[in-house]
């Protein structure tokens, strides 16, 4: 297992690289150093500045290779970015100048109060709805829950927002529309609207695909077996069904985990949450380039943790399974 | 002695695309209590159907049960609710399915799916895992303190049925369906399964339903044997009888298919079914 772990951790090296690398080529594509630099500094900046603003950032150096004499060949741009990575250091965003190790840290606790709630409270939504279905199937009760889950699937994300802000905040006034504070208890207040709607956002997708998964695992003969020796259906369904139908599950949920981390773009900035989401679509907004690929190797690194947990999941969950 | 178990006329259709299908059709079986019946038949034959009626398993729907009794110490399993079904499911009537690696839940150990069946439906046992033990050790397992602990892959095929076994003993059953128990086994493995059972049927003084295609399993075990055919018992009597003596065509293809040791005989012989429905249409 711990082999297997350490195995898993330098597979995830060369991928890494690989996004490093391609992230470091379209940075150059999108804007030349030079634009960049005038697009923070401003049209009028002096020569001067520009050069000091390219030297502090290490543009001034070659990009992939040093074949100067004298000098060593990794004192280039590329290794230098592949270092600076290497030891989360992030740079700092080219808009405000802040450090974005600090930004992120910021980011990241109201993006995880907002995502970590909705997606606890959109599984169990989810996983109860599609095991009670699967409980009535091929009834009427199953087909007209087929009907709504394909319905808040295709109600786009938007108008749950709009929805959600427009007549339970501002008609019925029981939320707040808008805002953010970090005060204990207080915090509750703006969060239950957002939560509430991002778990109902996904609900219907998530139980569409459950369903599928459950229905699957009761057509298997450990539930004839369990039906003959008198097992009652909850018990069926919740025990015997879940445990077997969760080895399934378990990628259909990790593919959320970075997703918890990096926040909601649309949510965090409908409802003015200072979250990573709402970080990333300023960042967008405003051409922050530097947060903008820093956002997408977090992303990256996230997504490759995922999948190594997922693994350790299977592996908790399926006796079968053994990680060598 | 009362019958344990009476099936009186029973019929049941299968909804399916093609319309309905009539998979059992009128059959009356009588089971005493310590007795052991062979229900033999080839695939389709409704044998199976029967045995999933005795405490109405099959899916509803398709099936759908158009007639008959099944009588289970004189009471209808057919007129019971849902709570009075699961209580007879595995109580009285408990099952050994054919195919032990999917019968038995992947994901739990052979302790855990033994003791829910012990805790479901003997709630008056203290010491769960000391009856675990004493049934898995019952079938033949050996070092069976440590082997509970198992998953289901972790043990061979024969192990896994005689775990099922275990399981099925484990509520103290009136009697054993035991769908084509050996199917899937080893042949070497299948006489061990079978002398088993009939081991058990003494010890226990517990009645047996044996499913199977398989003539050549059943003398030592069933005093009984019901031939079915095409969702019809064509034959029924005693084993020894019907084995040395038997009357319908089919029964006589079913028992020439067994193979015999030092056999002069060329090939295995197969049944003839148009001219068997030829007989059934001469005798309708």
């Amino acid at each position: 297992m711990f082999s297997y772990l350490v195995r898993r951790v330098l597979y995830a090296v060369p991928i890494l690289l690989g996004v490093i690398l391609i992230t470091f080529v379209l940075s150059f594509v999108v804007q030349s150093p030079e634009a960049r630099a005038r697009a923070v500094l401003g049209q009028r900046a002096t020569p001067q500045a520009v050069a000091t603003w390219l030297s502090n950032r290490g543009f001034d150096k070659p990009r992939f290779f040093n074949t100067q004499p004298g000098e060593a060949w990794h004192d280039s741009q590329f290794f230098h970015h592949v270092v600076k990575l290497a030891t989360f250091d992030l740079g700092v965003s080219d808009v405000s100048g802040r450090d974005l190790k600090e930004v992120f840290k910021q980011g990241a606790v109201p993006s995880l109060l907002l995502t970590v709630p909705a997606f606890f409270v959109g599984l169990l939504m989810a996983v109860c709805l599609a095991l009670y279905q699967v409980f009535v199937r091929d009834s009427l009760l199953d087909t007209a829950g087929v009907l709504i889950a394909v319905a808040l699937m295709s109600i786009p994300s938007m108008v749950y927002i709009v929805f959600g802000q427009a007549v339970l905040a501002l008609l019925f006034n029981y939320f707040p529309v808008f805002g953010f504070d970090m005060a204990g208890f207080g915090t509750l207040r703006f969060l239950l609207l957002p939560v509430a709607l991002m778990a109902l956002m996904g609900v219907g997708g998530d139980v569409r695909l459950y369903r599928a998964v459950f229905l699957e695992e009761i057509a298997q003969d450990y539930v004839r077996t369990a039906q003959a020796k008198g097992v009652p259906q909850a018990r069926l369904l919740f025990v015997h069904v879940l445990k077997n139908g969760m080895i399934s599950l378990i990628t259909l949920v990790v593919a959320h985990l970075p997703h918890l981390v990096m926040g909601s773009l649309l949510v965090e900035n409908f409802f003015g949450i200072p979250g990573l989401g709402n970080t990333l679509f300023l960042a967008i907004q405003q051409s922050d380039y530097a947060t903008v690929f820093a956002s997408v190797y977090l992303g990256s690194l996230l997504y490759i943790v995922g999948l190594i947990l997922t693994d350790i999941c299977y592996a908790l969950a399926d006796p079968r399974i053994r990680l060598s | 002695m009362n019958p344990l178990l009476e099936l009186r006329n029973l019929a049941i259709d299968f909804a399916t695309e093609n319309g309905m299908v009539n998979a059992v059709r009128g059959v009356s079986l009588s089971i005493r209590p310590g007795e052991a019946l062979a229900i033999v038949g080839e695939s389709g034959s409704g044998k199976s159907v029967t045995g999933l009626a005795l405490t109405r398993l099959l899916p509803e729907p398709p099936a759908v049960y158009r007639s008959g009794e099944i009588l289970l110490h004189g009471r209808d399993v057919l007129r019971m609710s849902p709570r009075e079904l699961r209580e007879i499911r595995g109580r009285r009537i408990a099952y050994v399915f054919q195919e032990p690696s999917t019968s038995l839940n992947p994901v739990f150990t052979i302790r855990t799916q033994i003791a829910e069946a012990i805790r479901l439906h003997r709630p008056e046992v203290v010491d769960v895992d000391a009856e675990v033990v004493k049934y898995l050790d019952m079938v033949g397992i050996v070092d069976p303190a440590r082997r509970m602990d198992d998953y289901p892959h972790q043990l061979s095929g024969g192990m896994q049925q005689r775990a099922m076994i275990a399981m099925a003993l484990s509520c103290q059953p009136d009697l054993l369906v035991a769908d084509e128990p050996t199917t899937a086994l080893d042949v070497t493995i299948q006489a061990q399964i079978i002398a088993q059972l009939a081991e058990l049927k003494q010890r226990l003084k517990m009645a047996i339903v044996l499913i199977t295609h398989n003539f050549g399993i059943i003398g030592g075990i069933a005093e009984n044997v019901a031939v079915m055919f095409r969702g019809r018992v064509v034959e029924t009597g005693p084993t020894q009888e019907v084995l040395r003596n038997p009357q319908h065509p089919y029964t006589r293809a079913l028992i020439d298919c067994i193979p015999r040791l030092g056999a002069r005989r060329p090939r295995l012989s197969t049944i003839d079914h148009a001219a068997l429905s030829a007989f059934e249409s001469g005798q309708g």
